[in-house]
């Protein structure tokens, strides 16, 4: 308890020691001047307003805040912005940059799978599950659920989140083959 | 009037419809916006001090140099709001802060807001307190003592010991019953605290602006409870005062009190005008609890020469940590939801729920009924078993017929128990398996119900206990005004539905505004399962009041009476001929000829039900949800490590609305069970929490899920919207006791202690053995 949250640095008077941070993320370049010890979460949200990932527990036990970082899902309050700076990182408002806008087809499989109760976990489990997809396009079951051990979601039993990652494997095959739409 | 044409030939309705809920592809965006989201101009960071000790007198708090930090704008200590408060009306017991005892380790004691964290943190830091440590009570049985004033956790106690609430009721002749059985058994069995794990933690943001009005975001399950509590707080009148509930990160109980952050956050940004945000870190989440009461309970069962349940004697000692919470209903629960669903026709209850220095406990997903079940259900399959009867089979020989009265006056409608039972044996196949498995693999039963919504709500001002609100303008979208908290379940997408359905529309029609205090009518909330049935009640009779309007205004347009006409497709059309119909926003735009935009509203309040003794009002429901769980898993003899295979989870749901929906209920909630079954302790060390994070309080991961097969009964409430009732609590009842009962099929052992962990098994296996060994002997 009390112990510090943010590591993102506010106020007129906290102007010491910061050290301009450069970050690409979804694709876009963002700014911001911050200390040395500044936690790539506290950015993502605090700074550049990247809400869509969310903060569950801040000792890496959740996995809400996973996001990619160089295509792999990284929980975000583990790693240190500046770590960051010559890598490419992605959100879950980066998603559906991948698809013209439309919402990515593991995004549109939860929808229809019943992937997302309260919805809190979700940004995290996607980015854990591209991170799959992207290494084994068709995944069992059992797989799934493996790799998504490190993601806590209490809402829905993780039936249908499985359900939902399959279901994107599935279309993102058909898709591939048969040449995207 | 548009060109006669015939009605397409599809079925519009959205009742029973798979449809992903309205608000899945936002949340899939990651574009819903919870509290934490919200960054208001200026906002300040609130950050409260924590008690160190579980029982203290506050001697003095010095905030002086904590004042003087530059960058501090505000600190506030529990002098300067002493108003109790508390979610049940009798036990208001809590306070913003901390007034002159601190009563558990992270209780309240003094708050701070700052420009950054780093500062407030600080400011923590400088504040002195000077505290008289006091005996601390953090074992049950030690507060049922009677003690010194000084030593009470609060001023109403039972006969000057820590009992918070004791209740008795006894209905037949429990004592008769016993002596006169032809099986008998009494056990005590001992269950931790588990608690809700839900992702988001707590988070509010206060902001006392310049116009003298207080506006509260925060992830609350009880928005309508939350207001009036701010009321008496902060001794405002409830106009001037806005809750406003962004997206809900999960409650399952754990959101639905009002809290003390809520309200340090609106003392401090009156103090310094400027928002305040509370973001609680994990560990103040685990430490601000709420979660199922740690329990002892004894129960006593007796079986009669024709094999029928003849009496039942329940007694609960229930540890409700430092305030009151739910816990007189708590209290009532571990005894009256014992009462199905099987019939009984003995039954006596003591139940005690005692204050400790401990964070508190609360409301928890099938609140107060759980322990109990869970015990009940093993001693019936001990009893099945004893007398060589099939568990399944004894069970179904029991239920409690529809259309009935429990002998404690809970009315029963609608009851899909048997169904239920038949339908899990059906599909698990647990005749070719049950007691035929090999050593080490086994298969079991349970069952269940719960309520549909309390029927008679906390605070006795006799106003409805759901109103919904529809507007309807030029655009023709419908605005469904509710308060009913959208926390992941799916109440918004189920109003929307409802509405949808009875104007004959697409869903999309529909936009829901259920988040806010200044524009939503009451609703009590989401909790003890209340929603659908309620709510959903409500806004089926505001719609059909809106479908009232747009057939006026189509019999109106043709000439035709208003009785010939039904809105389906986008249209009223006239169903003695089809040719003749109205488009939707035809009818929409003469309907708001002389009114302008078009309102109306629909509310749902229980009917007057239950018997004359005190304590009668506990565990009425308007109806109740049913369920009958099978359990298959195997145990490894060298570890003693249990593999969940298949759930088969049977629930009469009246109707299912959406079943993607109700499917969700039943398996997240399966998991939540499992998680107390299996794994999850709130454990503690002299009134530390010793596990509070999700590293050390273990919930399953996805890949120790068994495969759940969710079985929709459906029985059609009479009373229910389209016939629905609950689905969000029940189904987590029978999961405990199916899981123990198939451990006994699969190693000969019964459990009467949660969590049966690995080692538990394991501890078992080797003493059974040792057993055995001895028997040979």
């Amino acid at each position: 308890m009390n112990g510090t949250k943010s590591s993102a640095v506010h106020g007129p008077q906290a102007t010491s020691g910061l050290r301009i941070l450069t970050l690409r993320v979804n694709g876009s370049v963002y700014r911001c001047a911050a200390a040395p010890q500044a936690l790539l979460l506290d950015i993502l949200r605090e700074e550049f307003r990247l809400v869509g990932t969310k903060r569950g527990c801040d000792m890496g036990t959740c996995g809400c805040c996973n996001v990619l970082i160089d295509g792999k899902a990284v929980p975000s309050c583990l790693v240190l912005a500046f770590d960051c700076e010559d890598k490419e990182i992605q959100t879950v408002e980066g998603l559906s940059l991948e698809e013209d806008g439309h919402l990515h087809p593991l995004q549109e499989a939860w929808a229809h799978s019943g992937g997302s109760q309260c919805g809190f976990c979700t940004p995290g489990f996607l980015m854990t599950s591209k991170e799959l997809l992207a290494c084994n396009p068709n995944p069992s079951r059992e797989e799934i659920e493996r790799a998504l051990s490190g993601n806590v979601c209490r809402c829905t039993g993780y039936q249908k989140i499985v359900d939902a990652v399959s279901l994107a494997a599935k279309n993102m095959r058909e898709w591939k083959e048969g040449g995207k739409q | 009037m548009s060109h006669p044409h015939e009605i397409p030939n599809q079925d519009h309705g959205l009742i029973g419809k798979r449809i992903p809920l309205i608000d899945a592809f936002r949340k899939a965006a990651g574009q819903a916006i919870y509290t934490d989201d919200i960054q208001l101009p200026g906002q300040l960071v609130g950050k409260i001090l924590r008690s160190p000790h579980p029982h203290a007198k506050i001697l003095s708090i010095d905030t002086s140099r904590a004042e003087s930090i530059p960058g501090v704008h505000a600190v506030v200590t529990g002098k300067e709001a002493t108003n109790h408060f508390g979610v049940l009306p009798v036990s208001q017991d809590e306070t913003a802060l901390a007034v002159d005892k601190v009563l558990f380790i992270g209780d309240n004691v003094a708050a701070v807001a700052a420009e950054s964290e780093e500062i407030a943190l600080k400011a923590l830091g400088a504040i002195q307190v000077e505290y008289e440590p006091l005996q601390a009570f953090l074992k049950m049985e030690d507060s049922l003592e009677q003690v010194p004033e000084e030593l009470r956790l609060h001023p109403k106690t039972v006969d000057g010991t820590n009992i918070h609430k004791q209740v008795e009721q006894e209905f037949g002749d429990f004592d008769e019953a016993y002596e006169k059985a032809l099986w008998k058994k009494r056990q005590t069995f001992r269950f931790i605290g588990v608690t809700h794990a839900f992702t988001e933690p707590m988070c509010t943001i206060a902001h006392f602006d310049a116009d003298e009005r207080l506006t509260l975001w925060s992830a609350t399950q009880v928005p309508h409870y939350l207001h009036r509590a701010l009321a008496k707080v902060m001794e405002m009148p409830m106009h001037k005062i806005r809750v406003i509930r962004p997206t809900v990160g999960g409650g399952f109980g754990g959101k639905s009190d009002p809290f003390p952050h809520e309200m340090v956050a609106a003392l401090l940004s009156r103090k310094c005008r400027r928002p305040v945000k509370i973001l609680f870190d994990r560990e103040e989440v685990f430490y601000s609890n709420h979660g199922r009461h740690p329990s002892k309970i004894e129960v006593a069962l007796a079986i009669d020469a024709n094999k029928k349940i003849s009496g039942l004697h329940v007694d609960a000692l229930i540890d409700g940590g430092a305030w009151g919470s739910f816990g007189v209903v708590t209290t009532y629960y571990n005894g009256v939801l014992a009462n199905g669903p099987y019939r009984l026709p003995n039954f006596r209850y003591r139940g005690r729920r005692v204050y400790s220095n401990k964070p508190p406990c609360g409301a928890m997903r099938g609140h107060g009924a759980v322990n109990t079940r869970y015990a009940y259900e093993i001693l019936l399959d001990e009893a099945a078993h004893d007398l060589g009867i099939d568990p399944a089979a004894f069970r179904r020989d029991n239920v409690l017929p529809p259309n009935t009265k429990t002998i404690n006056e809970l009315r029963i409608t609608t009851s899909g128990i048997g169904e239920c039972i038949d339908r899990a044996v059906e599909a698990s196949g647990w005749k070719e398996k049950y007691g035929k498995l090999p050593f080490g693999h086994g298969i079991g039963i349970a069952g269940g119900f719960y309520i549909s919504g309390s029927a008679l709500p906390i605070h006795w001002d006799k106003i409805p206990q759901s109103t919904v609100h529809l507007k309807v303008d030029l655009d023709g979208g419908v605005t469904i005004h509710s308060l009913a908290a959208e926390i992941g379940q799916g109440s918004d997408t189920m109003l929307a539905q409802i509405v949808a359905d009875v104007l004959g529309l697409p869903i999309h029609f529909c936009r829901v505004f259920s988040e806010d205090t200044d524009t939503a009518p009451i609703d009590l909330g989401s909790y003890s399962s209340r929603v659908t049935f309620m709510a959903g009640n409500a806004a089926r009779k505001a719609a059909e009041n809106l479908r009232h309007l747009l057939i006026q205004a189509a019999a109106d347009l043709t000439g035709y009476p208003a009785e010939v006409f039904v809105l389906r497709n986008e249209r009223v059309v006239n169903c003695t001929m089809p040719e003749i119909q109205v488009p939707y926003l035809e009818a929409v735009r003469r309907a708001m000829k002389d009114c302008g935009a078009l309102q109306t509203s629909g509310c749902y309040q229980a009917p007057p039900m239950g018997g004359k003794f005190k304590g009668a009002a506990a565990g009425l429901s308007p109806t109740y949800s049913f369920q009958a769980f099978v359990v298959e898993l195997s145990v490894d003899l060298q570890t003693g490590k249990p593999k969940l295979h298949d759930v088969w989870a049977a629930h009469d749901c009246g109707k299912a609305l959406n079943p993607l929906a109700v499917e969700g209920q039943i398996e997240g909630s399966i998991h939540m069970g499992l998680g107390q079954v299996l794994c999850e302790e709130f454990a503690y060390n002299k009134g530390n929490v010793l596990n509070p994070n999700f590293l050390d309080y273990r919930t399953l991961s996805p890949m120790e899920m068994p495969r759940v097969h969710p079985i929709l009964v459906e029985t059609c409430d009479p009373e229910g919207p389209f016939g629905a009732k609950e689905c969000g609590e029940g189904p987590l009842l029978p999961i405990l006791p199916a899981v123990s009962n198939a451990l006994f099929d699969a190693i000969g052992v019964r459990f009467y202690e949660l969590p049966i962990t690995a080692d538990r098994i394991w501890r078992a296996l080797k003493r059974k053995k040792k057993e055995e060994a001895k028997s040979l002997v």
